[in-house]
């Protein structure tokens, strides 16, 4: 059995993850008016989460191609699991 | 701005257990032993179970036990200490297992040492994740204890135990069949071992097992059965009052009977009476005894009927809400009220009111609404003082005297008014279309009136649906409805990004016979049609001079239209031609209008009707706005049926004539079809047919004989609509798009077609076939439901049964469906209702969580787009283009 290391975030149906830094975040969470546990939740033990080597309580900034706004922008909180 | 997450505190959990004697007796404040309620002056006894230390219901009363007024006391618990144990009725089923499952000698499970610690500690691991589960387990272990009929740990000899309903044991005995007493039934239960109950699942903790036989019975505090004083002031106590006046008067005599060492026999039948008693306190509607009745005869509403059902605690009082200022009534159609109108009845105006502030500028209209009171309409049925006092003016003698002493401040609750905004609902309402806000026109009778434009939105009809109508009672209220909820704001559906409200039906029929070509009005009816639209101007230059003025359908749709429009579209009637000749169309199928006037192309659905994407309606709204497409549909739409009126339009059997000529070609057609499936048939049998690939020989056959069938049928269909042109009704209506399509018409006149059930043809039923009528193993078209005969002819018998097959899986399938949707839907809809759209445009829950950043990733409002789609360039460029060339 041989596990040929892929990396997910280069593949083409894994839209485009960005580790926000803390600055960023914070940021973000000024504009939006919420504290990141009200933000969406991804699990730190998700293969993306893993593969950007991001910790709970970091955020996530996803960019996808969307059929009705060409791109939309998403955030996701990084929690334990 | 919003509740922050992290305030919150969740509950962890509840759990149910048994009350024991004695914490029975600690809740209580007082033994009850007296079986009367009041003495002759009408004080309550003390001691008995209106005892005033159980909490007080009288206003100005302090409570004995809390101090509290009514208030503030929350009721307090008495007790009866029972002269004899009886069975609690709702645990006779556990007690039932418990009997059978232990020793009724040593009181130990009867499982061997190992399994019931087996059994206990799968139980307690069960208990930690699936909690639900541990008691599923528990009753397995009980039924693996009761084929045991030696017990292991004592060796006794277990007899069968026998229950019979709500609450009597029997034990089979070698010497026959005895009664277990409760007395005896407790015993066995307490010796059994609090070890051996958690083998089964229970918690000995909160729920040892011979607290299911009662010694000690809680009496409800007086607050859960209070007095009711009828106007008359005849006091009349609750139906729990009743049945606890009845059971101490029998616990009284049992005691009294034991005490004086009364016979056996005595003392049975008064211990069986107050198990009755008891029993039927906890729930009237046992099985196998009668319920408790009133001295009238009427069954006694006991604790456990307050509880259960409809009307019960529960699905009537909790989850269940009524609301005041509401009426309910049949609704019936008006054309001529706008679509933003309801026709309410004079007799429902009057009893709902609206608030009125009266100011220096009012205050005679107040003072006459005051003279006029509350039974001559428009008046008035309350006035409230400025400090809050309320005058009922049915009570009042002079109310002139009253309407003099009005001043600014007061509040006149005056009935409904032209002009006053309601809302108006129609269940199941499972849309935001159903509950809008309507002005009301107060009208005689007794429906609620509405246009028939809005019946869509309201999924109405007139077969005796009834709707409610609600009158908000603020400013605020007012307000939000009228910019918010009012019929024109909700014309253009968020759902198809088209309007839900529009022409259907006649409106369609009549919007055709208006603008086809050949019409033509004298003075007279296009004088009339303009004055329905609401036509303020001049009559236009008539388009024909000669022998007299005549004005053409598309004229009068014209002067109605504004004059900087543009349309272009199919319409309905269209016959989807190779190469499209657009406004050259020979049938007039192609609308166009240019700078308001309605050039080419008659009117139908594809123009007018609700529901269907970018018509001529839906870029009129786009254009002018919902305000101005109110007036479109309330003016414009009018003349439509007006026109059906004044053509005298109706549908006979002789729209559905078809030539002698005609029938027999369709006879040639179906002989065709039969002698071409016996063919095939035929082949099968030799094997000359050819499997279809991925078939077996059978489905080849079937798929073979339908296209035969199918092929036939539509023949026949285009043989009928040949001969079925526009000068039909029926056909009118179905071309144009108002009701019913020519499959319909072909099934009229021509043949019904296929039957089917589950999608293939009917094979069900007898050995062999499907009716004793045909021939065992016939697969021909006759037999296996295709249907030669026509409506208007008439159906053979089996025929007729094949159809009636078809119908009724076609409601159960319906009726399914819905039941199916309705509760998926109601799911969905609990799950979002507090999802919002933020003023940033992104969607939120009620608790500040963020579900999109952006509403639908794009933040386009489905209502105000062009059917999904935020632009449609291609209709910018035109318009951009038209303009420069204009
Ligand atoms: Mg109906
Ligand atoms: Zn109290
Ligand atoms: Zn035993
Ligand atoms: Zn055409």
């Amino acid at each position: 059995m041989g596990t040929r290391k892929i990396n997910i975030l280069e593949h083409e149906l894994v839209p485009q993850h960005i580790l926000l830094s803390e600055e960023e975040s914070v940021k973000l969470l000024k504009r939006m008016g919420v504290s990141k546990r009200q933000l969406p939740w991804i699990l730190a033990s998700d293969p993306v989460a893993k593969a950007l080597g991001a910790k709970p309580g970091d955020v996530i900034m996803v960019v996808r191609k969307s059929p009705t706004a060409g791109l939309a922008v998403a955030y996701r909180y990084v929690v334990r699991g | 701005m919003f509740q922050s997450i992290e305030e919150t505190k969740t509950v962890g959990g509840i759990r149910f257990g048994i009350l024991s004697p004695d914490l029975i007796r600690a809740l209580s404040v007082t033994q009850i032993v007296i079986p009367e309620t009041y003495d002759e002056e009408g004080i309550p006894i003390r001691g008995g179970p209106m005892d005033r230390r159980l909490g007080t219901v009288e206003p100005g009363v302090r409570c004995e036990t809390c101090g509290n007024f009514v208030t503030l006391c929350p009721g307090h618990f008495g007790h009866v200490e029972l002269a004899r144990p009886v069975i609690h009725p709702l645990f006779s089923k556990n007690i039932y297992t418990l009997l059978r499952a232990t020793c009724r000698v040593c009181g130990r499970l009867l499982l061997s040492e190992d399994d019931i610690e087996n059994a206990r500690r799968r139980a307690k691991n069960l208990e930690k994740r699936w909690p639900l589960l541990k008691y599923k387990y528990g009753e397995a272990v009980a039924k693996k204890a009761v084929k045991n009929t030696t017990c292991p740990h004592c060796q006794a000899q277990q007899y069968k135990v026998r229950f019979e309903k709500p609450y009597t044991f029997y034990e089979e005995r070698d010497s026959g069949s005895v009664q277990l007493r409760p007395t005896e039934i407790r015993d066995r239960l307490e010796r059994i071992p609090n070890h051996d109950l958690e083998a089964l699942g229970l918690d000995p903790e909160s729920a040892r097992p011979e607290w299911m036989v009662l010694t000690v019975l809680p009496v409800p505090p007086i607050s859960v059965r209070p007095t009711i004083t009828l106007e008359t002031g005849m006091r009349s106590e609750d139906d729990v009052t009743h049945k606890l006046v009845d059971l101490l008067r029998v616990n009284q005599r049992l005691k009294e009977s034991v005490e004086e060492g009364a016979p056996q026999l005595v003392v049975d039948d008064l211990w069986s009476l107050l198990q009755y008693h008891v029993a039927t306190m906890f729930d009237n509607e046992l099985p196998g005894i009668p319920p408790a009745r009133h001295r009238s005869g009427r069954p006694l509403r006991t604790i456990a009927q307050r509880l259960k059902g409809k009307e019960g605690r529960f699905r009537g009082s909790l989850a269940g809400k009524r609301v005041d200022f509401s009426a309910r009534t049949v609704v019936s159609p008006d054309p001529k009220l706008s679509i933003n109108e309801v026709g309410v009845p004079i007799e429902v105006a009057r009893v709902l009111v609206v608030p009125e502030k009266v100011t220096v500028w009012n205050i005679e209209e107040m003072r006459e609404l005051v003279r006029r009171g509350p039974s001559e309409y428009p008046g008035a049925n309350y006035i409230v003082r400025p400090d809050g006092g309320r005058i009922d003016l049915r009570f009042v003698k002079d109310r002139n005297a009253v309407a003099e002493a009005l001043k600014p401040g007061y509040i006149i609750e005056r009935h409904l008014r032209d002009g006053d905004i309601v809302l108006f609902n129609r269940q199941p309402s499972l849309h935001r279309m159903s509950i809008m806000a309507h002005r009301v026109k107060v009208l005689p009778y007794k429906t609620f009136r509405l246009n028939l434009l809005v019946c869509t939105p309201y999924n109405a009809d007139f077969d005796g649906d009834e709707m409610n109508l609600h009158v908000p009672q603020s400013e605020e209220a007012r307000a939000e409805a009228r910019t918010l909820m009012l019929v024109q704001e909700q014309i253009l559906s968020p759902r198809y990004g088209a309007p839900i409200i529009g022409g259907l039906h006649d409106y369609v029929t009549g919007a055709y016979l208006l603008t086809r070509k050949d019409t033509l009005l004298d003075k007279k009816r296009a004088s009339l049609l303009l004055f329905e639209a609401e036509y303020e101007g001049s009559l236009p230059q008539p388009a024909i001079l000669k022998p007299g003025p005549y004005w053409t359908g598309k004229q009068l749709v014209s002067t109605v239209l504004n004059g900087d429009f543009n349309y272009e579209g199919k319409a309905s009637i269209c016959r989807k031609c190779e190469a499209c000749l657009k406004e050259l169309c020979p049938y007039d199928a192609y609308v166009v209008v240019r700078d308001g006037s309605l050039l080419v192309g008659a009117l139908d659905k594809n123009s007018i009707a609700s529901q269907v994407p970018r018509t001529l309606l839906h870029e009129y709204l786009r254009r002018y706005g919902v305000e101005k497409g109110a007036k479109f549909l309330d003016g414009l739409f009018k003349t439509f049926i007006v026109y059906l009126d004044i053509y005298g339009f109706t549908m006979g059997l002789d729209s559905l004539e078809v030539p002698t000529t005609a029938l027999q070609e369709i006879e040639k057609l179906t002989n065709k079809a039969e002698d071409e499936v016996e063919q095939l048939v035929e082949r099968a049998k030799k094997g000359g047919l050819e499997p279809l690939p991925g078939r077996t020989l059978e489905d080849t056959l079937e798929q073979r004989i339908l296209e035969v069938l199918s092929r036939t049928r539509d023949r026949a269909g285009e043989l009928a609509s040949r001969f079925a042109g526009m000068g039909r009704e029926a056909v009118i209506m179905a071309r144009t798009g108002a009701r019913a399509n020519m499959l319909n018409i072909t099934q009229m006149v021509a043949v019904l077609g296929q039957q089917s059930l589950r999608g293939e043809r009917i094979k069900r039923g007898f050995a062999g076939r499907v009716l004793p009528h045909f021939k065992w193993g016939d697969i021909g078209p006759r037999a296996r439901g295709f249907v030669y005969s026509c409506f208007k002819r008439g159906l053979r018998p089996t025929e007729f049964f094949f159809h009636a097959m078809a119908g009724r899986e076609g409601l159960v399938d319906t009726a399914v469906r819905t039941a199916q949707s309705g509760y998926m839907y109601r799911r969905l809809a609990n799950a979002l209702q507090d999802f919002f759209v933020a003023y940033d445009g992104s969607v939120r829950t009620s608790e500040g969580f963020l579900v999109q950043f952006r509403y639908g990733e794009d933040g386009v409002d489905p209502a105000k787009s062009d059917h999904g789609e935020p632009v449609n360039v291609e209709k910018i460029i035109r318009e951009v283009m038209a303009e420069k060339g204009g």
